[in-house]
């Protein structure tokens, strides 16, 4: 009873977006440049951070799932920091450090700060660490008996994890990809004061919907969200469309 | 106490040789643990749940360190050397099959680890799947097995490298009466057709008396025992 409240607060709050805006403003939220370069900057930064996340996050989480080592409290909380710290200390946090005397030498190399680089830092900072959860669950929950005996067949250890740990980890890296994926398109407040809210050079979906709202925009605002809404859901089944085709695929291959 | 081999045994080296092994594993140590077990030989280890049985097998194959003493495998000093170089063919309690391989994959794993050309390792996984009676299941996956099956996979991947000698950690204990009697047998055959030497831990005093040549017992971390008339 209690969850289907829940389920119909979901629903309610996407049916009330839809009904608010018309095919009208959606068309030319669609129309307008700025918001077709955020979709695309979104698009593309989102699919970079989650592919980040996850070539960090897998040997982050086995690491942290299979290993006892000093220190390993320390780590954990440290992997918590970006979970629990509100987003624009996040941000703030990622702006200081590009003004110090390192973060300024790296920007004399490539220019980070209110650029498409500090969207795409801004997102990984918090997304990674959600994937970085997500894997270490995944190997707690896979049976180490099976690397165990992947070694006295004659693996070395990486073998062992290549070809025995990694695939059954799959369903694992799907969900830590999706969700990082998620995360990022829905990041604000780290990309707004770490990249900046410039048309047509950091503005990403989030963003648009500020820009929209702080004009006073509602309609084109709105139109903006239930484009975030389709996009997401777009991606997120086309994820997991193409992941549980290749799992079963798998499975159930003659 | 110290168990010495059998005067009356096969001779030449002892396969498998414990000398004075010392392991400790959560509550529990072993100490002074000493045993010998020969050339095909099928010795049995007993001993009650918590034991320690499992402890030492997984020492033996080199995923546990020992504190102390000497495992010998061939005549060879092992104690320090990794799981992959001891050349055992493990089959653990759980069997802990490859969720994501087909039986083929199983039987083929160590084989590819090892470099074999296609056409060797096709031989062997059919002649292996003809002795265990996995022809027909080359093809499945394991979430599509029985207890049986399993069984005979994590067997074959076991014996598929043509390893010296197999661990097999409680292997008939989640099975029927029915398939057990057709594990014996199986089991029996195994050690017919590859002469290979076998420590099989048990607490199954039945399984013991149908299978091994020599029994160990597992008793307050010590191993005493000796072999059947």
């Amino acid at each position: 009873m209690i969850g289907g409240l829940y389920i119909f607060l979901i629903v309610a709050m996407v049916g009330a977006d839809t009904f608010y805006t018309s095919p009208r403003h959606l068309w030319e939220a669609l129309r307008s440049e700025n918001i077709r370069f955020a979709l695309k900057l979104s698009l593309i930064s989102c699919s970079v951070t989650a592919i980040l996340s996850l070539w960090v996050a897998v040997p982050l989480g086995y690491l942290m799932s299979r290993y006892r080592f000093r220190g390993k409290g320390v780590l954990d909380a440290i992997l918590d920091i970006p979970i629990v710290l509100p987003p624009l200390v996040i941000g703030l946090s990622l702006l200081i450090l590009f003004q110090t005397p390192p973060g300024r030498a790296i920007e004399k190399l490539v220019p980070i700060t209110y650029s498409v680089p500090s969207v795409i830092l801004a997102q990984f900072a918090v997304a990674c660490a959600f994937a970085v959860r997500t894997l270490r669950v995944t190997f707690e929950q896979l049976n180490p008996r099976g690397e165990q005996v992947a070694w006295t067949l004659g693996c070395s250890r990486s073998q062992a994890f290549w070809r025995v740990v990694l695939p059954e980890a799959r369903g694992g890296m799907l969900t830590a990809f999706t969700l990082a994926w998620a995360r990022a398109l829905g990041e604000f407040g780290p990309i707004l004061i770490f990249a900046g809210a410039t048309r047509l050079r950091t503005e990403v979906l989030s963003t648009s919907v500020f820009l929209e709202l702080s004009i006073g925009n509602l309609e084109a605002a709105v139109a903006v969200s239930l484009l975030m809404i389709v996009t997401a859901v777009l991606v997120l089944l086309l994820v997991r469309w193409f992941g549980t085709e290749t799992l079963l695929g798998k499975a159930v291959r003659p | 106490m110290v168990w010495h081999r059998d005067p009356s045994g096969k001779g030449g080296p002892a396969v498998i040789s414990l000398q004075a092994v010392a392991l400790r594993a959560g509550v529990f140590e072993l100490r002074e643990i000493s045993f010998e077990v020969d050339r095909g030989e099928y010795a049995v280890l007993m001993g009650r749940t918590g034991s320690g049985k499992t402890t030492l097998l997984e020492a033996i194959c080199g995923l546990r360190p020992v504190a102390s003493g000497a495992i010998r495998l061939m005549g060879q000093d092992v104690t320090r050397l990794g799981p992959g170089s001891r050349g055992i063919g493990y089959v653990p309690q759980d069997r802990a099959l490859f969720q994501t391989m087909t039986v083929r994959e199983h039987l083929a794993f160590a084989l590819v680890i090892r470099k074999w050309n296609r056409t060797d390792i096709a031989a062997r996984v059919t002649d292996l799947a003809r002795l265990l009676g996995l022809s027909a299941l080359l093809d499945r996956k394991p979430a599509g097995l029985s207890g049986g099956e399993s069984q005979r996979v994590a067997l074959g991947r076991g014996l598929s490298f043509r390893p010296q000698i197999l661990c097999l950690d409680e292997p008939l204990s989640a099975l029927d009466d029915e398939t057990r009697e057709e594990m014996y047998a199986l089991l029996k055959t195994v050690r017919e057709r590859t002469g290979v030497t076998t420590l099989h831990v048990t607490h199954h005093l039945g399984e013991a008396q149908c299978l091994a040549d020599r029994i160990l017992r597992l008793q307050e971390g010590r191993v005493v025992g000796g072999r059947l008339a």
